[in-house]
Parts: structure tokens; C-alpha cells; sequence
């Protein structure tokens, strides 16, 4: 990760697109906070890749100033990678709704975080389908009425927390967009943790989920640093992420490991030793290609 | 009579070690310069079962499997009951009598050949596939070979394990080869072996692997699936020494959407698969013609639907290649008609992927992609025509302009720059979006932009039609019948043309390797020159006809289809124009139906 030799601001990644989400969505928190992330640390605007699936959340790389790629349903992760795996000089960030992420694209985030690539996986949470105008989402809590339920949930939601850390994520983080600063400060942390990375954040849909408000979110927020909690210890980070709904919903970092994994760039023998693949030479001579069929002779 | 020509078959079991044995035969023969097609019936099992390797050795390259059997190598029982019945008069039936202890009657003019391999080597009760070794040592004695050749191929094949081993192999060989030879009629023949030029023994799916090294491909990526899963051996093979990251990722929705992440990002990346993990990239591969990202992809057909049968050949996706995805947008199809043409087309493919900035799709079938055959090393070209990124921005420049990634120009091309240029900063959006990028889908409507960026896209597939070479005709201009295939078949067409001409009949050919865009004006012009136009295609619904039919309204006089699972031989073609001009049928519906073919059901109801 390259560092600019110029101050930059959290304007210098704002688009000239103005963002079409609803007034108050929780998606401005996560833009901004992205925008103040990147400003602190100096990145190049042109260095980052924003890349998104499909989702009113998925929308984020067209108001962010960046390369991005503003791709397909539940796949922003396998985008990212195959992006980062052909130049790792790179900063890396993905992003997508919880519909995207941990519904449709769930494989994904599982193997993305077994993969272990350099990536920052941004989760903007709102518990719902909101593009598609309010059906039940992977993480919609037991009972919830929404268009596809109108009895109630009957399912239980996914936790992506406690998935996130039995597949061996060695970063987990989860903000709420109603505290930018907060999460902020957390995406900085991930994107400077080399491997995959989660912030899964809670973002109100104040238009389609009338359960989780920011109003549920202030009530039950507790910050995890300020309860003492450590980080770095396994199981405390397991009993944390298993709370959600109930009384307590607690934000911060759960998990980092001390020992990380190194990341897939270090460990696969071709991207480890040399420059991006993208500034390799291309082809080969006659003279080498020759060698190649003589093991057919 | 003197054979000009000889068709080997070995039968076993899966774990006999077929494989082996068949790669052993096929390098000897090669490195005496002979030349040769090597096809492998299969089945997905990974021991037990039936495999029945052909090899079909000449003086001159052979096309197909072709139509006979003349020597048999049966590995156990059941090969031998199967396909004893199969072998044509002067012909002979070898196996190892410690495998084989029923013999069958022979038909007439056939030569049993009963070894005793205990009996010539100690090895074997330790190991018995040296069988293996013993028979084909056995079968070099009765084809009048030198034993040179298998010699040369066992050391170079050992040579890793030590003298010791080699010597034991190469004793082996040689037992069987003189125990041939004293006890056994040598089979006469006119292949002439010790030619000075040697050839290598290679499959479509390893030529696809040297193209991509040529193109300059450094990501290659994919599920295993067969019969696609030996551009991922052979890549992973060599990856680490090319420079090549190779990735197995979770599912073929990955694998398709990694690749384009990789080629967006401005390596060239690679994938390949069959049919059905082809259904689940299909989205993606909308993703890269409406992104505007080069991709090329090969798919290797196997017979469908569904998981179909694994191992076995058919042309059925056609169709789903054509149709990838929802809506329109510009991609290339292209099917390869022979191992040269392999290497060649993916050189070619992503010059014109990154030229057009389009998906491409290479249309392979499990018949091009396994096949063995030999091929001459000099006519492989890693450094022509070269490398060309097209309209590819790496570096910035200063031109005061503002940077339109989707810019409308005359032939829908747009320079593009990677991530990671200072300046030219844009989103790519599998939404609608307009020149700068911007999306135009969540605005109220637009139908004016939409227009302009549908044809800004779609006009590529004129400038790419205009600059594909049109099909030629190959053969006489007069001919009695025309006969039109696409991919694989060109050999196996080709040498019914020439049986045909034998029996009186004169055809000519019309092999299609640019399936989409299509040159329908061209075809058209050249069939409707044609007294009779009857195509040839391995599946059950003519798919290649129909888009034949829409492209150019020529509505074929005959059909030759087969869906059975093997591919054609030249017989099937030769019978099936016969019956077509005779007006006996309109569709010919082709059986590979000699014994050795059939089965009981596994099962009793």
C-alpha cells in the first residue's frame, strides 16, 4: 500500500455522482466513513478499487472516488480477488448488502476468508432486501414481517461474526454507520491488516426495516473496547459475536489475530516472487516454448 | 494383405494402467516417426470398470480413431470377450495368460497371442501391471517395429528411479518382445518406422496450455471438471516455473468472476470448464461484455444434459454458449477443428479480446481436448503474431481530456484503462451506464443513452465479423455433396470425403470455426453453390443446423448426428451420405455399434 506525499482529504474521494440512497439510509455513514478511512491513510485515490455486487449498499463504488467495479449479485468477492491476485499493489475493498454477502455470495465469504487474500470485505448490514422493496434477508431477526414474510420469520438469521470466525478470519470488526468516527477507525484497522478483513456494519434501511432503527441500534450498542474487551483472545471474540438481538449488540473489533496467517500473495509461490503480475513480461520465446513440447517427445 | 495403416486397441480395467501403457505405445511410435490419433473410451470410475484405449498408427497423420480394429492388447478377461469378435481378418489378439484363462474362439484369420508373463518376468508377482510393459513389448515384435523405440521410451521414463529400474522395465519389454517374436506371426505392414524427424504425442487440451503461455497469460483458474480438468493439470504442472498463478477456487461462479477481476485489473487470466460449470459462469460472462472486459474461457463439452455421461464426447452447447447470459451484448465464439488449431486460437483469441474488449468462448469437446495425437513440434509458434493489448492504458498521459471509459467512437472500441493509472479514475457497472460510466439505470428513463450504449457495444460485432477469416471450401468445387461441420469433426469429415471418393462419390467440406459472429453471407454463397448440403454434428438437436438455418436461410438437405457418446468415425459419415443421397432418410441418426460397444445394464430390474 502506497502512501501519497500530499494531504488528502475526505472530499478527495467524493465522486461527482450524489448518492441515490433514501434520506437517512445508513449508507451515508459507511460512505463517509470510508472516505475519512482512506483520507487518514493516505492512499491514492487511484490506487484504491472499490468493488461492489448488486444492492441498494452495492451502489457505494459510484459516489466513491476510486477505480471500482460495480459488478453482479453476491459476487464482489471472487471480483476483488481475481483484481488483487493480478496487482497486488492494489488497495483492495469489497463491499456488498447482507443479501449479497452472506445469502447469495455466502461461499464466497467463506472461502474468500479460507483464501486469505489482501482484502477489506465491507458489509453494509441492514437486515433486508431493500432495493428489491423489503423481503427477508439472511440476517432479518426471527418473527420480522417483511413483504416475502408476512407472518413473521420463521427462520433464524445467520450470524457472520461467528462464521467469519470458525472459518479463521484473523480480523473481524463490526461498526454501526450511526457512529462514523467509530467506523472509521475500524476500516482503517482492517485495511491495513494484510488479509482478508471484515467489517460487517450495521446500516438502518429506514425505509423498509422498521425493526432495527437507529433507535434499536443506540438502545443496545455497547463499544467493545470501552467493556475491556481483548481482541486478541479467541473464545472472548466467539462469546461476544454471539450476542445479537437480545439486550446487548456490541461493535468494535472482536477478533485480531496475533499471529495472522500471511496472505495468499505471500504464500503462492508465483504471486510471492516477483512484482505484480500486472507489471510482469508477458509471453515466451520459441527457445522456451520448444523445451515445453519436447516433454511430449 | 499389407496394412497401410494400423489400429491398436488396448482393453482393461480402470487401475490396469491403461493410460500408461497407451503413453508408452504412442511416444515409441512417435519418436520413430510415425504418426498417430490415440482415443480413450472411459468411464468415471476410478477402478474396476471398462477402458478402451485406440491407437490408430500410420505413415501419414491420421484424423479420427478411424472405422476397425486390427491388433488387440486385452489387459483381462472381459476386454478380450468384448472385442475379439471386433478384430478384422490378419489381425491378432494379445494378453497376459495369468489374466486370461477363458479364451474365446477367434474369428477367422485372427491370430491368438497368449503370453505368459509370469513366466518372462519375476517382477510380476510383486507387480503386475509390468503386464503392461511385457504386452507392449510383445505387440512392437508383431508390428515389425524396432525394439529401439520402446526401449528409448521406457529409459527416458524411468530414468528418474534409477538404472535398476530401468533395466527391469526395459527386460521386460524385451521378453515380451522376443517371446513374440520366436513363438507368434508377425503382422504384415507398411509403416515405416526410423524416419529422422521425431514428433510429439500431444492432446487439444495441453496445445489450449501452450497457447496461453504464448498469449502471455499469467492467471489461469478453474473447478475441476472433466473433460476440462487437463488445462488445469497441465497448467498447474507448470505454473510455478512460467510464472503462472494457478487458483482452484470454491465454484465455477467464482472462477468466471476472478477472471475478469484479473483481466480487468490488466493481467491476461484464463479459465476453462465443461458444460455444466459453463451454465454457472453464465452471468458473468454478461458481466465482462457489459463491463467491457476481455475474457477468454474454453469449454470443453462433454455429453449433457445434465451431468450427462462425464467421459464421453458430444457438440451440445452450442446453444449455451451462444445464449450465455441474459441479453445482448458482443462476444466471440470460436471452436478449434484440430490440436494445431488449439494452440493457435488461443493466441488469437485474446488478441482479439483485448482488442474488442470482449468475452470469449472457445468451443471445445472432450474428443479435441483428450485425444492423443502426434503433431509436428515445428509448427508450433510461441512468438507470431504476438502480443497485442489493443487500446490498453497503463501509463498516464497528459492529453487535457477527461477520461471517458465507455466513450462512444465509430467501432464501439473504447480505450481502457486499469486500476491503478492516476487520472482515469471510473466505475466499471454491470448496470447501464453512460460514457463516463455514470449509471443510467436508476433514472426515471432514458431512452436515448440506452439506445447509444446497446449499439456502441453491439457494433463491435461488425468490425470483429469484417476482420475474422470467412470459412473456405475445402475439396472440389463440383462435387456431389457438400458436407459442413464445425469443430472437432473437421478430421474425421475429411476422411470420409476420401473413403467416399473411393466408393464413386465426390464431397467437399465446409468446416466452421467462427460460430458467433457468424459469416452468414459467405456460407450462404459457398453452400449455395452445393448440389447437396448435409451437416454433420455430434448432438441430438442439430443446433449448429439451426444457427446454419437462421444465418444464412439455407435449409440443409440431410442431417448426420450422433449423440451416443462416441465420437464419429469416418464409416458413420460415409453411411450416413449414402443413405441421404439414396433419400432413404433425412436425419441419420449414427449408433457406435460393434460389440465391444455394448453392455448389459449394470444392474438386474
Amino acid at each position: 500500500m502506497a502512501t501519497a506525499t500530499v494531504e488528502l482529504k475526505p472530499k478527495d474521494y467524493k465522486s461527482n455522482v450524489p448518492p441515490d440512497w433514501c434520506p437517512g439510509c445508513g449508507d451515508f455513514g459507511v460512505l463517509n466513513a470510508l472516505q475519512r478511512a482512506c483520507a487518514d491513510l493516505k492512499i491514492p485515490p487511484h490506487e484504491v478499487v472499490v468493488v461492489s455486487g448488486i444492492g441498494c449498499s452495492s451502489n457505494l463504488p459510484g459516489f466513491f472516488k476510486a477505480y471500482g467495479l460495480h459488478g453482479l449479485h453476491g459476487r464482489p468477492i471472487p471480483v476483488a480477488t481475481g483484481i488483487k491476485l493480478a496487482n497486488k499493489d492494489l488497495t483492495v475493498i469489497a463491499t456488498g448488502g447482507d443479501g449479497d454477502g452472506y445469502g447469495i455470495g455466502l461461499s464466497h465469504f467463506i472461502h474468500g476468508i479460507r483464501r486469505n487474500v489482501d482484502l477489506t470485505y465491507i458489509v453494509m448490514n441492514n437486515q433486508i432486501y431493500g432495493l428489491t422493496t423489503g423481503q427477508v434477508s439472511p440476517t432479518s431477526l426471527a418473527g420480522m414481517q417483511t413483504k416475502s414474510t408476512p407472518s413473521g420469520n420463521v427462520e433464524e438469521p445467520i450470524n457472520p461474526l461467528m462464521l467469519a470466525l470458525a472459518a479463521g478470519c484473523d480480523f473481524v470488526a463490526r461498526g454501526f454507520s450511526g457512529d462514523t468516527k467509530h467506523l472509521a477507525e475500524l476500516y482503517k484497522q482492517a485495511i491495513q491488516h494484510r488479509g482478508f478483513a471484515l467489517v460487517d456494519v450495521f446500516s438502518p434501511c429506514v425505509t423498509f426495516n422498521k425493526y432495527n432503527t437507529y433507535d434499536w441500534f443506540r438502545q443496545r450498542i455497547v463499544k467493545l473496547e470501552e467493556k475491556g474487551h481483548d481482541p486478541t483472545d479467541f473464545v472472548a471474540a466467539m462469546q461476544e459475536a454471539r450476542k445479537m438481538g437480545d439486550g446487548e449488540v456490541p461493535i468494535g473489533v472482536f477478533y485480531r489475530n496475533p499471529n495472522p496467517r500471511p496472505p495468499l500473495d505471500e504464500r503462492d509461490p508465483v504471486l510471492a516472487s516477483g512484482p505484480a503480475l500486472v507489471k510482469r513480461p508477458m509471453g515466451i520465446t520459441n527457445a522456451e516454448g520448444r523445451k515445453l513440447i519436447e516433454e511430449l517427445m | 494383405m499389407a496394412l497401410d495403416e494400423v489400429v491398436v486397441g488396448i482393453g482393461g480395467a480402470a487401475g490396469d494402467g491403461i493410460a500408461s501403457a497407451g503413453d508408452t505405445l504412442a511416444l515409441a511410435l512417435a519418436r520413430q516417426g510415425l504418426k498417430l490419433y490415440a482415443y480413450n473410451s472411459y468411464q468415471s470410475v476410478i477402478r474396476g470398470g471398462h477402458i478402451w484405449l485406440r491407437l490408430r498408427i500410420a505413415n501419414e497423420q491420421p484424423l479420427s480413431p478411424g472405422n476397425v480394429l486390427n491388433c488387440l492388447v486385452a489387459l483381462n478377461q472381459e476386454s478380450l470377450d468384448r472385442h475379439l469378435p471386433e478384430i478384422q481378418p490378419g489381425g491378432l489378439a494379445l494378453f497376459n495368460t495369468h489374466r486370461v484363462k477363458r479364451v474365446p474362439e477367434a474369428p477367422d484369420g485372427v491370430q491368438l497371442c497368449p503370453v505368459p508373463v509370469p513366466d518372462l518376468t519375476e517382477v510380476y508377482t510383486k507387480l503386475q501391471v509390468i503386464q503392461n510393459t511385457v504386452l507392449i513389448g510383445a505387440l512392437y515384435a508383431l508390428l515389425d517395429l524396432p525394439f529401439e523405440g520402446v526401449e528409448s521410451v521406457l529409459e527416458s521414463t524411468f530414468a528418474r528411479k534409477g538404472q535398476k529400474v530401468v533395466d527391469l522395465n526395459v527386460g521386460a519389454a524385451k521378453a515380451g518382445y522376443e517371446y513374440a517374436k520366436a513363438n507368434f506371426r508377425t503382422m504384415e505392414n507398411n509403416l515405416k518406422p526410423g524416419q529422422d524427424k521425431r514428433f510429439a504425442v500431444m492432446t487439444g487440451n495441453e496445445a489450449f496450455g501452450l497457447g496461453a503461455v504464448a498469449a502471455g497469460v499469467r492467471m489461469y483458474i478453474a473447478y475441476p471438471m472433466t473433460p476440462a480438468s487437463g488445462i488445469l493439470h497441465w497448467m498447474a504442472a507448470h505454473g510455478e516455473k512460467l510464472g503462472i498463478c494457478v487458483r482452484q477456487p470454491e465454484d465455477e461462479i467464482a472462477v468466471m468472476n476472478m477472471t475478469i477481476g484479473a483481466n480487468h485489473a490488466g493481467v491476461r487470466a484464463m479459465c476453462g470448464t465443461s458444460g455444466g460449470g459453463f451454465a454457472l459462469m453464465t452471468e458473468a460472462v454478461g458481466m465482462a461484455g457489459m463491463i467491457e472486459t476481455p475474457m477468454v474461457c474454453v469449454e470443453v463439452q462433454r455429453a449433457g444434459p445434465s451431468t450427462g455421461v462425464p467421459t464421453k464426447t458430444e457438440q451440445g452447447d452450442l446453444f449455451q454458449a451462444k445464449g450465455a447470459g441474459q441479453g445482448d451484448y458482443p462476444k466471440l465464439i470460436v471452436a478449434p477443428r484440430n490440436v494445431y488449431e488449439c494452440f493457435e486460437t488461443i493466441k488469437e483469441v485474446f488478441n482479439l479480446a483485448d482488442k474488442y474488449q470482449i468475452p470469449v468462448i472457445v468451443l471445445s469437446d472432450l474428443l479435441l481436448s483428450e485425444h492423443h495425437e502426434t503433431v509436428d513440434p515445428d509448427r508450433f509458434d510461441f512468438e507470431s503474431p504476438g502480443i497485442d493489448r489493443g487500446e490498453l492504458i497503463t501509463e498516464p498521459e497528459e492529453n487535457g481530456q477527461p477520461y471517458y471509459r465507455y466513450k462512444v467512437t465509430e467501432t464501439g472500441v473504447s480505450p481502457r484503462a486499469i486500476p491503478g493509472v492516476p487520472g482515469y479514475m471510473h466505475v466499471a457497472a454491470t448496470d447501464e451506464h453512460d460514457e463516463d460510466g455514470v449509471l443510467i439505470s436508476d433514472v426515471y428513463t432514458d431512452p436515448t443513452r440506452r439506445k447509444k450504449m446497446m449499439e456502441k457495444r453491439m457494433r463491435k460485432m461488425e468490425y470483429l465479423r469484417k476482420e475474422l477469416p470467412p470459412p473456405q471450401l475445402e475439396g472440389p468445387e463440383d462435387a456431389d455433396v457438400t458436407l459442413v461441420g464445425w469443430g472437432s469433426t473437421w478430421g474425421v469429415i475429411k476422411e470420409a470425403i476420401q473413403a467416399l471418393k473411393e466408393d464413386g462419390i465426390t464431397a467437399n467440406q465446409v468446416q466452421i470455426k467462427y460460430l458467433v459472429p457468424f459469416h452468414g453471407k459467405e456460407v450462404a454463397e459457398i453452400l449455395s453453390r452445393s448440389k447437396k448440403v448435409i451437416v454433420v454434428e455430434n448432438n441430438y438437436d442439430g443446433q449448429f443446423a439451426r444457427l446454419l438455418r437462421s444465418e444464412t436461410l439455407i435449409k440443409p438437405d440431410g442431417h448426420i448426428r450422433k449423440y451416443d457418446g462416441e465420437p464419429f468415425e469416418p464409416k458413420h459419415i460415409v453411411a450416413g451420405v449414402k443413405k441421404i443421397l439414396a433419400g432413404e432418410e433425412e436425419i441419420v441418426r449414427c449408433l457406435s455399434e460393434e460389440p465391444g460397444w455394448r453392455t448389459e445394464h449394470p444392474y438386474p430390474v
